[in-house]
């Protein structure tokens, strides 16, 4: 690999793994947990070359189950700490995404999407994107970004972090296989310098500097009904309040749009391309992309969408960004259309054509 | 440990480890948890690792003990306390891990865990409760169930035919450990025993040498359905026949000193 700086701002040609590597050396993330499973095998592979330089440290876990949990461990020591997976493998982190949730536990993982159900294709896909939002057996206590390429591959890493931090709310960074495997080019930079502060990791418990006597207990099982209750309505109101303050979109043109093309991931930069074109043919053509996927800006999609009379939803899974956007805009009569593609790439001539038919 | 005189008449002594506001303990009458907390709490006040030491619990009848001790403590999932504690010990080698599960959660849902944790040699300490069944969740047979014994879900005795012999983990964890892992197996009918195997257990883990795993073979009255007589032979004679308790693994320097 080629080695790079991240003094100053530094143009790269890298993989959208690679990506993530070196975003996390810039976040001063201390310790990667991992388990291999393609597409984002390179993340590790990256991150082993880059730790020993860098004071980092790595440790391969028997399965996706203890890459989750030894991460968890991490994070309870005041480590930094992250994973990353795909795929079956994002099936089983989401046991300890939901021990995260409950303990509020500042955990990252990084997603980089394959098809499914089951093995499926090694490939691509946005089929992770209910799992990722709402896996476990509670309500989605938990911050996703959809990222679209390897820009926001590095800038989405570097948050992610300072979200888990600073909102203690297990935070995904979801990727796909195409964004995990092909190169672009991007600026890479150490955040501080760009005036971006790293939120501060600390002990949760084990702090072997704590003043003698000192003890925490931590636990995510209850006696009764009620006192479960308490504890996560008190999570969901410190969701609600930070997703509020969390939520991020792009929105594009859609004032004066009478059909706006909702798309997220890398499937929006097929949809950016065919808005631009068919905005320059004179159409009246909108983009809205939701950029945390949980919190869903169903508000702004709402406010975007005033003059508008049609919808049309594009991805690369048979209705998971659908559904979100038909929870969020319940009881508008809006119509939409759809353009489901389970596993499969959309490119910006399909979206083109469809919204020529709209 | 403080000796404690109450209305003139000496109280049995509790570590000062045990976080006193907790107690009496949550166990059922009968259960060894409480001896074998008793006796990890006693070599804990011994070696003065309170402030250092993080205290892992699994899910079962091993989760009761969340808030037993005045350590700093993290009750997990099932199966998921070994690499809860790997992965703390990992990120900051400082701190004395100790992960405390049942059988279950030791050879069956965290079988894994265990068995790799053993294979490197992870520097943390885990202490298993073996009680031949499934406590918490009302008495099925669990990988430790002996042959022959009835449980809620072997209700004509266990046959080994079907469901295999009982797992001997420590027999497998010094089978697969590199050198410097602490291998023991004791029982609560001789806790002065049990005691020096969990020092030794600590002590290793605190000069870095390797895994320490120790067994304590335990009581389960209230699901075994046997009186305290029954329940003592059972754990003296039926379990410890099949269960042989000694160390299985000394680090060569833990012998030499």
């Amino acid at each position: 690999m080629a080695e790079v700086s991240l003094k100053g701002e530094q143009r790269v040609f890298m993989t959208g793994n690679e990506v993530v590597a070196w975003a996390a050396v810039a976040a001063k993330v201390d310790i990667m947990y991992g388990y291999p499973i393609t597409p984002q095998n390179e993340i590790m592979h990256y991150w082993t070359r880059l730790a020993p330089k860098h004071g980092k440290k790595f440790l391969q876990t028997e399965d996706e189950i203890s890459a989750g949990f030894t991460s968890l461990g991490g994070v309870l020591s005041g480590a930094k700490s992250f994973t990353a997976t795909a795929g079956p493998g994002n099936v089983l982190m989401q046991e300890s995404a939901g021990m995260a949730e409950m303990m509020r536990l500042p955990m990252v993982y990084i997603i980089q999407q394959r098809g499914g159900p089951s093995t499926a294709t090694v490939i691509y896909a946005q089929q992770e994107t209910t799992l990722t939002c709402f896996g476990g057996n509670g309500e989605g206590h938990r911050i996703v970004y959809s990222t679209a390429g390897h820009q926001d591959l590095f800038d989405y890493t570097i948050k992610a972090f300072n979200t888990a931090w600073k909102y203690k709310f297990p935070t995904f960074v979801l990727g796909d296989g195409y964004q995990a495997k092909m190169r672009e080019p991007l600026t890479i930079y150490d955040p501080v310098e760009k005036g971006i502060e790293l939120v501060k990791p600390e002990p949760i418990i084990g702090n072997t500097k704590k003043p003698t006597g000192q003890f925490k207990h931590l636990r995510n099982t209850f006696n009764t009904e009620e006192e479960l209750y308490e504890i996560v309505m008190a999570h969901q109101r410190d969701w609600d309040a930070a997703a509020e303050e969390l939520v991020e979109w792009d929105a594009q043109g859609c004032e004066d749009a009478d059909v706006i093309i909702v798309t997220h991931g890398i499937v929006s930069r097929a949809a950016l391309g065919a808005y631009t074109q068919l905005r320059a043919e004179g159409k009246k053509v909108g983009y809205f992309r939701p950029i945390t996927v949980r919190p869903f800006p169903g508000k702004q999609l709402k406010d975007a969408m005033k003059n508008a009379k049609k919808l049309f939803v594009a991805e690369s899974a048979y209705g998971q960004l659908l559904k979100m956007v038909q929870t969020n805009l319940f009881g508008s009569p809006i119509k939409i259309e759809t353009l489901l593609k389970p596993g499969v790439g959309i490119t910006s001539e399909e979206i083109y054509q469809e919204c020529q038919k709209l | 440990m403080q000796e404690l005189k109450e209305n003139g008449i000496w109280q049995p002594a509790m570590p000062t480890s045990w976080n006193e506001e907790t107690k009496p303990h949550k166990f059922c009458p009968g259960c060894g948890h409480g001896i074998i907390l008793k006796v990890l709490g006693e070599a804990v006040d011994e070696l003065g690792i309170k402030d250092q030491m993080v205290f892992g619990c699994d899910i079962g009848c091993s989760l009761l003990a969340w808030d037993f001790f005045s350590i700093d403590t993290v009750q997990t999932h099932h199966g998921r306390t070994t690499p809860v504690i790997t992965g703390m010990k990992r990120a900051n080698s400082d701190i004395i891990g100790v992960a405390y599960m049942g059988d279950g959660g030791g050879y069956a849902i965290g079988s894994q865990h265990l068995f790799n944790s053993a294979v490197r040699n992870e520097k943390i300490t885990i202490i298993l409760c073996n009680n031949c069944n499934y406590g918490m969740t009302g008495g099925q047979m669990a990988p430790t169930t002996l042959p022959g014994m009835k449980t809620e879900t072997s209700p004509y005795g266990r046959d080994i035919e079907q469901t295999g012999a009982p797992t001997k983990g420590p027999e497998m964890v010094a089978e697969v450990a590199p050198e410097g892992a602490y291998v023991a197996r004791g029982t609560i009918s001789n806790p002065r025993q049990l005691k020096g195997f969990i020092k030794k257990a600590l002590e290793n883990q605190m000069a870095g040498r390797g895994l320490s795993f120790v067994e304590c073979l335990s009581s389960c009255p209230t699901n075994w359905r046997t009186n305290a007589k029954q329940t003592w032979e059972f754990v003296e004679k039926d379990m410890a026949q099949y269960f042989k308790v000694g160390e299985l693994r000394v680090p060569q320097e833990m012998k030499e000193g």
